[in-house]
């Protein structure tokens, strides 16, 4: 049975194949088109797909769409109705994109696809998910749990921005669900758009800024804005939000309870910034926390599973896991809109044709979630050469020693191998690289190579096995979706006159052993790395704890601030040649930015709009 | 267009709403004349709920 899952025309879309209800290809559209958040129909990613499962579309048995795009109109249309006249600002502008384009999606996907089919029998195989059952079904079907409960949280699908599932073998039952406009989503997205952040793309960075803060609004929050119950379920006062009617995140009577108006993005961010990201973020722990006691109580059952946007909020993720309530906790890596076609493709295979369930390995079903392209060696050396690269090919143990040997030297080594991640996290295969001892690499890496803010912190790929030596986590956290706390031991004792420094002067004062991974209140963004998933990349972090005895590295996404991540060779050398990255490791072709030829040096981060 | 008529057909039987029928059609007649007057805009400061 092969099932295509899609995910279109709202943010990040993509597509999926499932065969015999594994996984074997998926990609998000930006990727192949250079267009970050791309919402257009995801027509490479569905050709990629295809190919990499060796079918064609006359061979796949259904296609899948992640939403119901009626379900989502009528949403629309009993919203302005119930707040007729105002919201007309909003109608005016939704109305025409509606009637022109998102009313007839059915006939948009099928003529998308009708030139990959021979047979021309496309909209025959159409079928349309519900956009929670697709997070659900991409959060509990990969999972490694034959029983869970399921939480998804995000913004908004059709109606349901929270929603609860219990998933039993080939099964996946909603029980409760929190409906539009009440949505920790757009709650977190409101406080991303009032502190000068972009809509749906800068939310991580008000949970980086959460730690330079002091949440001295959360009581204000949970006292006016958000009712919110002992069972975690919440109301929000829409007299403080402008999301349903016009056409901004937050209205003027939120304004006045926060003294002010939005933060201009042009604007340098302050302390109150950071304390409102503080608040925020704790009052969106507060609720998940919340939620989750309440689901193990109701329900007895130790396994939870994870998705929706809000399942990216790593900090409360690790929360939940330390609370206990739950013995285990996995989240899908693709918990934003683009797992949606994973999950549409999946609910297709066990809850419209009721197969059975397979669980295909004791970590989960995702592969490591390397579900995307990769290239072959002869390739790769191709495509370098008529890029106008200089390179030198090693055999593989001499590649990885190279690489340590940059890493040591301090370089920032770019790290392209392999499938590509499926998901917003780079993890190791389409990698920038660093060494975590190091105490200028965190501002290296930010200001020359991701030119972006300097308070966001980088995350550590830890060998799975070295973990808990260093981090207070004893669980797999290979998707970077967890966040932890150092040992004690690594840390490095603050002076009195380093505590009493404020916000992100905090930034400058070396916190522990590794200071380029260690946030300012010692937590760090983990992911651990596995010998059965990534076998390459943890032979390089093991040979380079062999030479330093540091388990680790700086892993962040190989792309510059706007950019999506690289998707090819040639995009890895262009991001190369347009940043300050040193040293450059494609497969086991070596590059060295001192060999290359500075004519393709270009001005890079130009070519992308600022997220 | 046929088939969407159809399918709003099957989706108000469905979900029991043929109460929305008169409400689809002003509302769509209204967003058809504003669809006329202007194109289409995209809303900048907002998530994507529409």
């Amino acid at each position: 049975m092969r099932i295509l899952g899609i995910s279109a025309f709202y943010h990040d879309s993509a597509a999926a194949l499932l065969v015999d209800g594994r996984p074997v290809a998926a990609a998000q559209e930006e990727r192949f088109t250079r267009r970050k958040h791309d919402q257009r129909f995801p027509e490479s990613a569905v050709r990629y797909c295809l190919a990499e499962g060796g079918v064609g579309l006359d061979d796949v048995d259904h296609v899948v769409f992640f939403e119901k795009p009626l379900l989502k109109f009528e949403r629309l249309l009993e919203t302005y109705l119930a707040n007729a006249p105002r919201g007309f600002g909003q109608f005016k502008t939704a109305m025409p994109v509606w009637l022109k384009d998102k009313l007839f999606q059915k006939a948009a996907i099928a003529k998308a696809l009708l030139p990959m089919s021979v047979s021309g029998d496309v909209e025959r195989k159409l079928l349309f998910a519900e956009h929670h059952q697709s997070h659900a079904a991409s959060a509990f079907f990969a999972s490694p749990f034959e029983e869970a409960v399921v939480l998804t949280m995000d913004g908004v699908g059709e109606w349901a921005t929270t929603s609860v599932a219990i998933g039993h073998g080939n099964t996946l039952e909603t029980v409760r669900e929190i409906r539009w406009p009440h949505s920790l989503g757009l709650l977190y997205s409101a406080f991303t758009y009032y502190t000068g952040f972009k809509v749906n793309s800068g939310e991580y960075k008000v949970m980086g800024l959460a730690p330079y803060g002091v949440p001295r609004f959360k009581d204000l929050i949970l006292e006016k804005v958000v009712k919110l119950k002992p069972d975690g379920s919440f109301w929000l006062d829409q007299s403080y939000f402008d999301y349903t009617t016009g056409l901004t995140m937050t209205s003027r009577k939120f304004h006045d309870l926060f003294g002010g108006p939005p933060r201009d993005s042009t604007q340098p961010l302050g302390q109150r910034e950071m304390d409102l990201a503080a608040s925020v973020q704790a009052v969106t722990e507060e609720i998940v926390l919340r939620i989750t006691r309440e689901l193990a109580r109701a329900y007895g059952i130790p396994n939870l599973c994870l998705s929706g946007g809000v399942a990216l909020n790593c900090v409360a993720n690790g929360k939940v896991l330390r609370d206990r309530a739950f013995e285990r906790v996995w989240v899908q890596p693709a918990a934003g809109d683009a797992g949606g076609a994973l999950g549409a493709a999946y609910a297709a295979h066990y809850l419209h044709l009721n197969r059975p369930r397979v669980v295909w390995n004791a970590l989960d079903g995702m592969d490591g979630a390397y579900l995307g392209p990769a290239f072959a060696q002869s390739d790769i050396e191709d495509r370098l050469m008529r890029a106008g690269a200089r390179f030198a090919v090693h055999g593989e143990i001499d590649t990885l020693e190279r690489s340590v040997d940059a890493l040591e030297r301090g370089d920032a080594v770019g790290w392209f191998q392999g499938r590509m991640e499926f998901g917003p996290r780079a993890l190791g295969a389409r990698s920038i690289l660093g060494d975590p001892r190091n105490p200028e690499m965190q501002k290296t890496l930010n200001l020359k190579i991701k030119y972006r803010e300097s308070f966001r912190p980088f995350a550590p790929s830890v060998l799975a096995e070295h973990v808990a030596d260093w981090f207070e986590i004893g669980e797999p956290s290979p998707y970077m979706l967890m966040v932890a706390d150092l040992r004690p031991e690594h840390r490095r004792a603050m002076s009195e006159t380093e505590e009493k420094l404020f916000g992100i002067e905090k930034l400058n004062v070396p916190r522990s052993s590794v200071p380029a991974i260690t946030h300012v209140d010692y937590s760090a963004r983990i992911q651990t790395v596995h010998k059965e998933t990534n076998p390459r990349y943890h032979a390089l972090i093991d040979a380079f704890r062999a030479r330093t005895g540091c388990p680790m590295l700086v892993n962040t996404s190989f792309n510059v601030r706007g950019e999506p991540i690289v998707g090819t060779p040639e995009d890895a050398f262009r991001c190369f040649m347009g940043t300050e990255m040193e040293t450059l490791v494609v497969g086991n072709c070596v590059l060295s930015k001192s060999e290359q030829n500075q004519a393709f040096a270009e001005d890079y981060k130009a070519k992308f709009e600022l997220d | 267009m046929l088939s969407l008529v159809k399918e709003l057909a099957l989706y108000m039987s469905a979900r029991r709403k043929w109460w929305l029928a008169p409400v689809i059609g002003t509302l769509v007649l209204v967003g058809g004349l504003l669809t006329l007057a202007q194109g289409s805009a995209l809303a900048p400061f907002i998530y994507t709920v529409f």
